[in-house]
Order: structure tokens, then sequence, then C-alpha cells
């Protein structure tokens, strides 16, 4: 059942009001989000006046949008205004944005029912949310294992139920890697389909905010809504939003697939459950076939230089000087900017900002950054050419199951590796949406399913169509 | 003979006079209580994009097409990284390998001859913030405070080739920029307040030698007088330092007004490695041929064509077409003229000489003057046609400037007409003849010069009115009849 419509009609029948309905979220959510970690600021005070709002229409009769009345999580680095907003970092631990993002505003515009800011590894930087600088968090299906990072809260919030969708970010993979580790669907867009104005940037040539939701439909519901031009984004695309509630529910028949064989080199379990999901699209009519994407191992490297450069500049204004937090025992100004990101800064954000700077000094421009440049142009033109061939391809999303928490926190290479099939998404700047596609020892298996730029309503359509042939986005974690 | 050879590259920095700031809507207005006129965007909080003012891309292009230089379809901004605190982002948005012009060059006059300095190239960037410290100096204050009004005035960075050889044609070099950028009207270009600022790269080497010598870039000079005091100073240092068997260092320095010398700031060892890379969050800009043509077609005439123009066609002296040109509002106003009157002598002698010293008298300049182009063409014709005198033109010109009113008005109103009537000055004559009889005697008996004396005691008694040729004419017939 789809969430956001049962609501809907639940809402305009006056079964329930928006008021209760928050009420009921709220209570889960205090409870639910001390075990699994997911929320850095609940805003339950804002959510009831919310309602109320959304009530007073319902009750003068007021039509009402889809998402009117529906709870929601956004992720920490997303600008709330009045809210805090962190990055899940102790530089912003104090930081409340004077304005919103554009998404914020299209959402809030949209009757959407804030309940809190998701908790997320510090300005993004991880794949399993453990570089939260206050919690780390749990992965509802079980709890000593990692939901996926960098936007984790975001994913668990809606696999534990305690909102109906979420907004995270997904810069190599942060959307897609968390919702598939968390048995969710989250859509990953096309680099310029939605606006990244509020968007607290990591890299900004790879960054994009995407929807999370438990099942396709929701999850497309607020792709309609957050998409679109935005003339404070000069990178967004001059196109108007999705309507993909009016393409969702087509066949698929003749629908060409590509499987690029570069991309099953991971878990046995998990590429088993690929396959058993690609003989589901066989069996759905669909066309599939191995194809071949050569330069993807240059992928990671070139996405670890480029989205390190990005952020050694991007994360240069946190200094102290106008926002945030300063260590107030410097006497000179230069040696206040260098201790207040020296303490505040944790340390795999401290250790990307060190490669990036490195990255773009005189005399290694060219070997790397230049380079990883030009890793992204062959990149680009591995999926034009798969893309002459292919309506869409079909990869794994990470190539292991969930893994325990502090297994990888460690080891930063196996930690970097586990981002191999999501990265090269962001580089190409190409849609993917992540969707459950079996489990294993009671662990969800998520897929992803890439398309042309712009190509996110049929993403939708062939992800919504899989759905429906499998229960996979009806179970739920046993929350103990 | 000078045994040494300077060296110069300028780097002028020009504000562009856009009404909003390069990345957003706020004013760029001069002054304002401190960060009044800011925005989340310029502040560079968290999650804030740029979004370039088209504006400033039109005047980098203006600029570009003025001093001769190549307009590329394609051009970036990148980012250029280092920590101040009079940065919102601690990087600023530049252009660095990919700029809005490259190419061009200006011809300046020094001693009557005419040389091309070279302009490597011009980009766009957004200004820095203003750091207010408690004491004088940034060292010896306890605490600074930072206001951002200036954060993101669009600039304009033009760069010259090491083409200029004095500190003589360093100015001109800037003065001639100036005229320029003021008669495309891309920048006030007043250095008092900052909107024009120039870096000076200068090195000497030994006359004939091919390799340049080590240059010192100064910083600081807000004035022209700043700008050639510098680089003499600069000049004269590092010719000392050489012949003293010592080295020049590579270094950054700054001038000291009021010492009037420049000090080390920083050395080459503590260059920064700014790390340049593509600005991300801009797209590429992309300027048609189409574009760039039409800017081209709305080009005002440029200084020098103009005075080519004067000096050929109107037969000015070289002397007059500069004085005509030295302003953008002032040749406009020439042209003007000169579609109505034709005689570009007696336009330039009005509007250089008795009307430019009243105006100045009363406080005012050409731009703010209440007289009107028909109004001055309008006191010209009436010269012309002897209507009036030049005595008369000078009683009136004050009460055009100090009433705003016409000049015909003027004449009616104060009775001010000249009398050519013949019989009228006839009359007057007679009266005079017949009060002076020593006078007419001295005339009689050969003393020429006492006419002068008469044509006076006749103007005297028609007050000034009675045209002063027909005067003569008729007083030397009476007396040498």
């Amino acid at each position: 059942m789809v969430k956001i419509r049962e609501i809907h009609k639940q809402l305009i029948n006056r079964e329930i009001s928006a008021v209760e309905l928050a009420k009921e979220y709220l209570a889960r959510l205090e409870i639910s989000s001390s075990k699994f970690g997911t929320y850095l600021s609940i805003t339950g005070e804002k959510a009831i006046e919310d309602a109320q709002v959304i009530d007073e229409k319902i009750a003068s009769g007021e039509e009402i949008g889809l998402l009117a009345g529906i709870p929601m999580g956004i992720k920490d680095n997303i600008s709330t205004k009045g809210i805090v907003t962190t990055c899940g970092s102790k530089i912003l631990e104090n930081y409340k944005p004077v304005f919103n993002a554009t998404v914020v505003d299209k959402l809030y515009n949209a009757g959407g029912i804030i309940l809190g800011k998701c908790n997320m590894d510090e300005f993004a930087m991880g794949s399993s949310s453990e570089n939260s600088a206050y919690k780390l968090v749990r992965n509802p299906w079980d709890l000593d294992r990692v939901p996926g990072g960098s936007s984790g809260g975001s994913a668990a919030s809606v696999a534990a139920e305690e909102v109906v969708f979420s907004l995270g970010s997904d810069t190599g993979g942060s959307v897609r890697q968390p919702a598939g580790f968390c048995g969710v669907v989250g859509m990953k867009p096309t680099y310029g389909r939605v606006s990244r104005y509020g968007l607290i940037a990591y890299a900004s040539s790879l960054d994009q905010i995407g929807p999370m939701a438990k099942n396709v439909e929701d999850c497309a519901i607020v792709h309609d809504v957050i998409s679109g031009y935005d003339k404070m984004d000069s990178t967004s695309a001059n196109m108007p939003s999705t309507k993909t509630l009016d393409i969702i529910g087509k066949d698929i028949k003749g629908l060409r697939i590509g499987v690029p064989k570069e991309y099953f080199g991971g878990d046995e379990k998990v590429l088993n459950t690929l396959k058993k999901a690609l003989a589901k699209f066989e069996e759905l009519g669909a066309i599939v076939e191995e194809t071949t994407l050569p330069h993807t191992e240059y992928a990671l490297p070139a996405y670890y230089i480029i989205a390190s450069a990005e952020a050694s500049s991007n994360l240069a204004r946190f200094d102290g000087v106008r926002y945030g937090v300063r260590d107030w025992d410097q006497k000179d100004v230069t040696d206040m900017m260098s201790a207040t990101r020296d303490k505040f800064f944790g340390k795999e954000v401290k250790k990307r900002i060190m490669i990036g700077t490195y990255a773009l000094s005189a005399g290694y421009y060219d070997a790397y950054y230049l380079k990883a440049l030009k890793v992204r142009t062959l990149l680009k033109r591995d999926f034009d050419e798969a893309f002459k061939r292919y309506d869409v391809l079909i990869t794994p999303i990470a190539p292991t199951l969930p893994f325990k928490i502090g297994e990888n926190i460690k080891d930063s290479i196996t930690m970097y590796l586990g981002d191999i099939c999501t990265v090269t998404i962001n580089l190409v700047g190409i849609p993917g949406i992540a969707i459950p596609c079996g489990f294993v020892d009671g662990l969800p298996v998520g897929m992803q399913i890439l398309g042309k730029p712009f190509s996110e309503e049929l993403l939708f359509n062939v992800a919504h169509k899989f759905e429906q042939s499998n229960d996979f986005h009806l179970r739920k974690p046993e929350v103990k | 003979m000078n045994k040494y050879e300077v060296v110069i590259g300028l780097e002028v920095h020009v504000e562009l006079k856009t009404a909003t700031k390069i990345f957003c809507g706020c004013k760029t207005e001069f002054g304002g209580a401190p960060n009044t006129h800011v925005c989340p965007v310029c502040l560079g909080l968290p999650g804030v994009l740029p979004v370039v003012n088209e504006k400033v891309v039109e005047f980098g292009v203006r600029t570009g097409l003025a001093i001769n230089a190549k307009v590329p379809n394609y051009s970036k901004f990148d980012r250029k990284n280092y920590y101040y605190p009079d940065l919102t982002k601690n990087f600023q948005t530049s252009q660095f390998d990919l700029p809005i012009c490259e190419h061009g060059y200006l011809d300046i006059e020094v001693d009557g001859i005419v040389k091309r300095i070279g302009i490597t190239r011009a980009h766009m960037e957004e200004d820095a913030g203003k750091l207010v410290h408690s004491g004088k100096t940034i060292s010896s204050s306890d605490s600074s405070n930072v206001d951002y009004n200036r954060v993101g005035v669009p600039l304009l960075e033009i760069v010259s080739e090491p083409d200029i050889r004095s500190s003589e044609e360093a100015k001109e070099y800037v003065e001639v920029l100036k005229k320029i950028l003021t008669y495309i009207d891309v920048s006030d270009c007043k250095m008092e307040e900052g909107s024009i600022r120039a870096d000076a790269n200068v090195s000497v080497r030994l006359v004939g030698a091919k390799e340049f010598g080590t240059r010192t870039e100064t910083k600081n000079l807000n004035s022209l007088k700043a700008l050639q005091k510098a680089i003499e100073y600069e000049v004269e240092r590092q010719i000392e330092v050489i012949e003293d068997g010592g080295v020049i260092e590579q270094e950054t320095r700054t001038w000291d007004d009021e010492k009037g010398i420049t000090l080390s700031m920083r050395s080459k060892a503590d260059a920064h490695d700014y790390r340049y890379f593509p600005e991300p969050d801009l797209p590429p800009i992309i300027l048609t041929d189409e574009y760039i043509a039409g800017i081209k077609a709305t080009l005002p005439e440029l200084p020098e064509s103009r005075k080519k123009r004067l000096m050929e066609v109107d037969d000015l002296s070289a002397y007059d077409a500069n004085l005509v040109i030295a302003e953008r509002f002032l040749a406009d106003f020439y042209d003007e003229v000169r579609k109505n009157i034709d005689d570009p002598k007696l336009i330039v002698n009005y509007l250089m000489g008795d009307y430019y010293r009243e105006l100045a008298a009363a406080g005012l300049d050409f731009k703010n003057s209440p007289v009107s182009t028909n109004a001055f063409i309008e006191l010209l014709k009436l010269l012309q046609d002897k209507t009036i005198s030049g005595k008369l033109a000078k009683d009136i010109i004050p009460v055009m400037i100090k009433e705003g009113k016409n000049p015909k008005v003027i004449v009616e109103e104060k009775g001010l007409v000249q009398i050519s009537d013949t019989s009228a000055i006839e009359a007057i004559i007679i009266e005079v003849i017949e009060a002076n009889p020593k006078a007419v005697e001295d005339y009689k008996s050969g003393k020429g010069n006492s006419i002068g004396f008469l044509v006076g005691q006749v103007m005297k008694a028609s007050k000034g009115k009675a045209n002063p040729g027909i005067v003569n004419e008729l007083l030397k017939s009476k007396l040498d009849s």
C-alpha cells in the first residue's frame, strides 16, 4: 500500500487529523530514534504547529496536496530556517540557518510536516554513518550493523517507519547505499534535476539531494515535488519538475536492460540476489544482456580526488569567524581559525580536506585533479555508449551486505571500496534509483537501476514494476 | 645616459558600476552602515550558491572590446583558495586560465611619442570585505571587526604586459585606461573611493640586457601620485641594491604613503599556492558571436578616435582636442553643439573659456551644470548673428548657470540686445564727440590711440550694448570727415 495516498485519504475523509498523525509519529520517533540514533534534532513543536495549519485547511474545505500532513525527516546538511543544521559536525553545533533550502521550501509549501533533522556522517563524508560527530546510527534490520551512509539517519528512519519519507543527499552513493542497506527506496536524481540551494556542499559537482521512502510510488511523489528548475542554483537544469505519477504502472515489455559485468565482483550472496532479480525482469518481459563499462576501475580514485578537492574548498568557510563554534583560547585570528578547524572537524573530514588540498596543490594538480577530470570524461563516454544499446543499466549498490558497526571504520580503503558501485554515477551525473531486491540472512539487499540523464520517470516506472512483482517493500524490520 | 632600463607591468583592479553584486542581488553602493548590503549568498553562508550577474559579463565584454582585446566564446570562473577573514568563503571566485578577454593593447603618448602597451588579459572576480582594526594595524590591534558590504562587488582585473618603461608611462597608461573605462560607462574610476586600484610589477635591467630582472610587486597604490612615487622609489631602491652588489628578491611589497617608501610584505617563499580549480557551482560562460557583435555595436566612439576626428575634421589643435575629449560627457556635449554650430574654434573657446571658468566659479562641473546643450547652442548662435557681443556673453553666461535660463530670455529680460542700428549709434557718437573736445583734438593731431578712449566712451554711454565693430567704423569716419 502506498503510504502517502493512504494517509492522504484518511486526512481528507477526516478519519485522522494531521495533528493526531504528527503526535502519533512523534511519539514513536522519540522512542525509536533513541534506539537507532536516527535524529540529531526533533522538531516536535513545529510539527504540531504545521499540522494545525493543515487541519485548518481541511476544516475550511480547502484542497490539500498529497504531501500535506505527511511526516518527514530531513538530512541535517539541508538548511532549515531557524532549525539547527549541524551536518553531523561539532563545528556547526549551534548553527541555525537564516533561510530554507529550496527543497525544504517546496516541501513546506506542499504541506510536509518536518519531524526532525536526520543523523549523518559528518559533512556527508562516510559510508556507514559512524562518522557522525554526535552518535552513530544503527541498522533497524540488525542493531549491530551499520545503516550505510552518509544518509544513514534518513534511510534507517524510513525503514523503522519513524517518518513516511525523508531527504538524503548523494555525492558518491549516500542516498542509494543506505537505502540498499536499510531496504528502502532512494533516488539519486540527475545532476541539476533537484536544486542544491541550501544543501551544505560536500562536493559541488557531485552532490544531489534525493528522496527516500518505503516504496517506489511514495518516493516518486516526493521527487515530483522537489525536482525542477531553481534560479538560485546555476547548475540546475532548466526543466520542469517530474510528473512520475502519469507514467508509473506502464508496461516494461521489451525494455532493454544492460548489466555491466565490472559491477559484479562482490559477495556471492549479494550477486545471487541480483541475478534472481534480473531473472524476474526477464519474466516481466525485459531483455537482459551483459554489457561493459570499461573504465570502471578508475572511477573510485577519480571520485576521491574530485570530491576531496572540492570539499577542501567548500569546507574552507568553516573557520569560526562568522558562525558556528570557535576556539576562544587563541589570541591571533590565524591561530583561531586553525585551532577551530583542528578542534571541531572530525578525523575523516580533516583527512579528506588534506587529500583535496594536496591534489590541488601546484605541481600535483595535473597528476591528480586534471587526470581525475579526464577519467570523468572517459566514464561519461562509457555510459553514452551503453545507453545507445540499453534503456537502463542494473547493478548492485554495494559489494557486500550491511557490515558490522566498527568493522570497516579503522580501514579506510575497505570502507572506500564499498563505494565502488555508486561513485561512478555521480561522476557521470546520471540518475540512479536504489530499491530492495531481496534478503540474505534477514538483511536487505538493494539494486540500483541507472538511466540516461533526466530519465527519472522511466526509472521510477521500471522500479515500480519490479517492486509490484514481490513483497520486499512490505517487509518490516522486527523492532525489539 | 642611464645605465638601467626600467620594466613595469601593471595590474589594475576596476570596480564595475553594476547596480548589484556579481553573484547576488545586494546593492553595490559605496558606504552604508557596516554589514547592511549583505545577504546569505555574499556572506557565503553554508549551502548558498552564486548566480552570475549578466551585467558583469556584459561590462567585461565591453571593456575587452574597448581595449582591443579578443573576447573568446568560452570562458569560466575558478576558485582562488586562501584563508583571510575579509573573505566569506575563504576562497575568491575569480578567473584563472580562461578569462573574459585576452591579448589587447592601449596606445599612450608621453612627450609627444605614441607607444603601444600590451594588455595580457582582463578577468572578472569578486571583491573582498574590509577589516576594521581597533588599533592602527592588524598586529597592534586587540580586536578587529569586518565589514562585508564590499564582498561580492564586481571587479575587473586588467593585467598589462611588461611594456611600460617609466613612471610617467605608467601614469599615462592608467589615465588612458581610466578615460576609456569611463567612456564605455563600466566604472566610475574613482581612485579615492577605491573603485580603481593598481599593483605595480617593477624590475630593472642593464640597458640592452635580454632577460628581465627579478621583479617586485607593489600593492596598495590608491592614487596616480602614489603609483608614480612608488615606482620611482622601487626603481631607485632596486638599482641601489644591485649597485651595492646585492640581489633583488622576488617579493610582494606595500606602499607606505606617509613615509613615501615601499615595504616588504611577503617573500616568494611565503607566496600563496592558490590551488585554483574550476568553480563547480557556475557553468562556463558561453558567448555567441552575435552577442559579442551586439555589444560592440553599442560601444561609443572611443577617446582616441574622437581626438583624431576633432583634429582632422574640425581642425582643432591637439591641445584643444585633448581638452574636449578629457571626459565623455564633455566630448558628447561638444559633438551635440557641433551639429548646430559650424565653428569648432568658437565652440571650444566658449566651452573651455568663459563657460568653464564660470562653472568652476559656481562650484560646478560640466556634468552637473544646469545649462543644456540647446541653451549653449543658442548662446553661440546669438554671438554668431551678432545679437550679442563677446562682452555681453560674459554677462549672460553666469546668469545661465545661476538661474538655468535660456540665453534669449536673459537677453530680452535685461534688454541686452546689441545695438547695431547705425543711426542710434551715430547719435551717441555725436554726443561723445561734443563732450570730449580734448580727445577729438588729440586724435586729429595724430595721436591715433585716443580713438580707443572715445570708443570706450561710446560703449559706456550705450551701456555696452553698441556693436563695437560698428562703433569703431562710424567713429573713425566721423572724426576723419
